[in-house]
């Protein structure tokens, strides 16, 4: 269990571009008449990735209004998973695994490095908004340990060399203002 | 080599599109079972098959799903569990991204069987890649109409979505499952009713992990007497394992069931051996949630017979020697390892994963990661030993879902078999700090808080 504190809500708008909201309106459509809520996960992932990273209480009113549902249904979902971040959150997520299998392949080292070169700790993020690390539990790929990921990208068997340059790399994406990888709102059509 | 029955077509290139796996004999079983078969051949077969859940469970599939409620008049639902959140598990990871139509194929047959018009494949947030190819391969299953209305002409009808879940090893349990999907915390419901009867939104539901529905395709094809043949005794057919920790060659392992444990750790065909020339320590056979065991008694049971890759054999013992097979994730740990931050290490995790719903679970899980906390960083004493055992034993047997009982599991069988460990850790403070993990003892030293 994980605990949370929740913000309050500063009343802005906040509204998904027309195209992601028709995905949206499909996606409804995977569950039953009447079990629209089925859809807040999905619709929980999209609205994170799209909207600012994080799951602010403006959101997700907005998630609930266009789920017909009342705002604390979504409250009480968003703190239970610990994909959803309720606090802001850097550009780049790094989320590396700390669980057994990988704590015994050299995982522990790789965490520790990373918060020695990025200067902070489990769950901060860099002054400059880049960066935010994580230790989450086993991320399913325990066969390639050490693993972590970055926005949900797969790195394996780490060493501290591959760390080095995957953050110059990740750090010139951000430079060039290259927006990462596939979309949540595509992956279900 | 060994036999290979789900992974057959795994090294085909391409083999991800519709085009060349059906080109490879893929959907053959899918059109033998809705032209040709009835559902309740389809069951027999797989009752004949004595497939059992792959999940970790191992409960007999054909008898789960004779279950289902017939009767109601309610729509069903097949609900495919690729949540594979269990610690040292990434078979079905495996299948989904190199076989999606393979997982597909188990689906379609498994639906018609049931007399499921939707399936929803539940996939954890994490492998957000795979639920794109996933995706893929349900849209080219609509085109080529094994999917969608009347398939393949018979009048049969099926929806398969995809739906994510978001960080929540709970999740797997079936019943926190339907939770999830019905857009809720994962907190798994009280049993009865089963799913079989009121599942997703009330109506009757069979969930099924990934590598069991894959097997059905296999099964459908050869025949479930021939499946039966494989294996040993009532633990039929092949198995994948997932491989990890201190060994040569880590990955996914197709093998027949029955197969010599020390076999799977020392051949080259599988593990290849302990890495480094180091030696064996111990193996916890299952995904974190079975029973550790050390090396002695994961070669050998107690009773000196070879220790089996078999339901039963791993089995063997019961709690005092043995363990389980449970999801097949095959964590190896050389001599180096120590035991205790390994035990304190998978508490953590459960205490993470706690849905909180049960006072023994949320409290026990987070009583027993602050004692091994203290006892791996030097500030423990010899009664947390008894204490921890006790906490466990607490727990076991109290709780709404297995979690409590996953939990409790690896914290009494590591001081079962490895209880001088722990005494050292209680008597030796001073080098037990010193010599774990240098700076990170530091780190976590400052985070200990007593109540
Ligand atoms: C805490 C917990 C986590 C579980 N995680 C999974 C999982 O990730 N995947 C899975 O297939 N089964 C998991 N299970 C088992 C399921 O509850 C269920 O038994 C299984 O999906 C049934 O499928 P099977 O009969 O094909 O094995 C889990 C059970 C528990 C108690
Ligand atoms: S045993 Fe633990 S995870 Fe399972 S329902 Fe109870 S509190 Fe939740
Ligand atoms: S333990 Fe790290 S991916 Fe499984």
């Amino acid at each position: 269990m994980i605990g949370h504190k929740l913000h309050k809500p500063e009343n802005k708008i906040v509204a998904f571009s027309p195209e992601t909201l028709e995905k949206i309106h499909e996606l409804i459509s995977h569950y039953p008449d009447g079990q629209q809520k089925s859809a807040l996960l999905p619709v929980l992932h999209i609205a994170q990735e799209e909207l600012g990273g994080f799951l602010s209480a403006d959101l997700m009113d907005y998630i609930a209004s266009l789920l017909n549902i009342q705002s604390i249904e979504v409250y009480e979902v968003a703190t239970f998973y610990s994909m959803f971040n309720i606090d802001p959150v850097g550009k780049f997520v790094i989320d590396v695994c700390r669980t057994g299998p990988c704590a015994i392949c050299g995982g522990e080292q790789i965490l520790d490095y990373l918060k020695k070169k990025l200067n902070i700790n489990e769950g901060e993020t860099t002054p400059d908004g880049l960066f935010t690390i994580n230790a989450v539990e086993c991320l399913g790929a325990c066969g390639a340990a050490p693993v972590m990921q970055v926005n949900t990208e797969f790195h394996e068997f780490l060493t501290s060399e591959k760390i080095d340059i995957l953050l110059d790399n990740l750090r010139e994406m951000a430079n060039e203002k290259k927006v990462s990888q596939s979309r949540w709102v595509e992956k279900f059509f | 080599m060994g036999r290979k029955i789900l992974l057959e077509k795994a090294g085909i290139p391409g083999i991800r599109e519709f085009s060349i796996y059906r080109h490879h004999g893929g959907y053959g079983s899918a059109e033998k079972a809705l032209i040709k078969m009835s559902p309740a051949e389809i069951l027999q077969e797989v009752t004949r098959s004595g497939l059992r859940g792959r999940g970790g469970a191992g409960f007999p599939t054909g008898l789960k799903w004779s279950f289902l409620d017939r009767k109601c008049t309610n729509p069903r639902f097949l609900i495919c569990n690729a949540d594979e959140s269990e610690p040292g598990t990434f078979k079905d990871r495996y299948l989904m991204e190199f076989l999606p139509h393979l997982v597909l194929e188990g689906l379609i047959i498994s639906s018609f069987a049931l007399g499921a018009n939707t399936c929803y494949i539940y996939v954890r947030g994490e492998f957000k890649t795979l639920i794109g190819i996933l995706q893929k391969a349900i849209n080219e299953a609509y085109q080529q109409n094994f999917l969608g209305k009347n398939i393949l002409g018979t009048g049969y009808s099926l929806d398969i979505f995809v739906h994510p879940g978001a960080g929540a090893y709970i999740c797997g349990e079936e019943t926190a499952l339907l939770e999830s999907l019905e857009g809720k915390r994962g907190n798994p419901r009280i049993k009865p009713p089963f799913p079989a009867y009121k599942g997703l939104y009330g109506c009757p539901t069979m969930v099924n992990n990934v590598e069991t529905l894959a097997a059905i395709g296999p099964i459908i094809e050869m025949g479930g007497e021939a499946y039966a043949s494989i294996g040993k005794g009532k633990s039929t057919g092949t198995k994948l394992i997932s491989a990890c920790g201190n060994i040569n060659k880590p990955g996914v392992y197709e093998i027949d069931l029955g197969l010599p444990v020390e076999d799977f750790i020392y051949s080259k065909e599988f593990c290849g051996g302990i890495k480094d020339g180091k030696r064996l320590k111990a193996v916890v056979p299952g995904g974190s949630s079975v029973p550790i065991l050390p090396a002695e008694l994961i070669l050998r049971t107690a009773g000196g017979q070879q220790r089996l890759m078999t339901y039963e054999s791993l089995a063997d013992g019961g709690f005092d020697s043995g363990s389980m097979l449970g999801s097949g994730g095959f964590i190896v740990y050389n001599e180096d390892a120590c035991i205790v931050r390994n035990t304190w290490n998978f508490t953590r995790f459960y205490q993470h994963e706690s849905c909180g719903q049960c006072s023994p679970c949320r409290e026990g899980t987070g009583w027993m990661e602050k004692v091994l906390n203290r006892l791996e960083h030097g500030l423990g004493k010899m009664s947390d030993i008894d204490l921890l055992a006790s906490i466990a034993g607490k727990i076991e047997g109290t709780t709404i879902c297995p979690l409590g009982d996953a939990a409790a599991w690896p914290v009494s069988s590591a001081i079962r078999h490895f209880r001088q460990e722990f005494e050292f850790h209680a008597e030796h403070p001073e080098i037990v700090r010193k010599i774990n993990h240098g700076a990170l003892v530091k780190n976590q030293e400052s985070n200990i808080q007593y109540r």
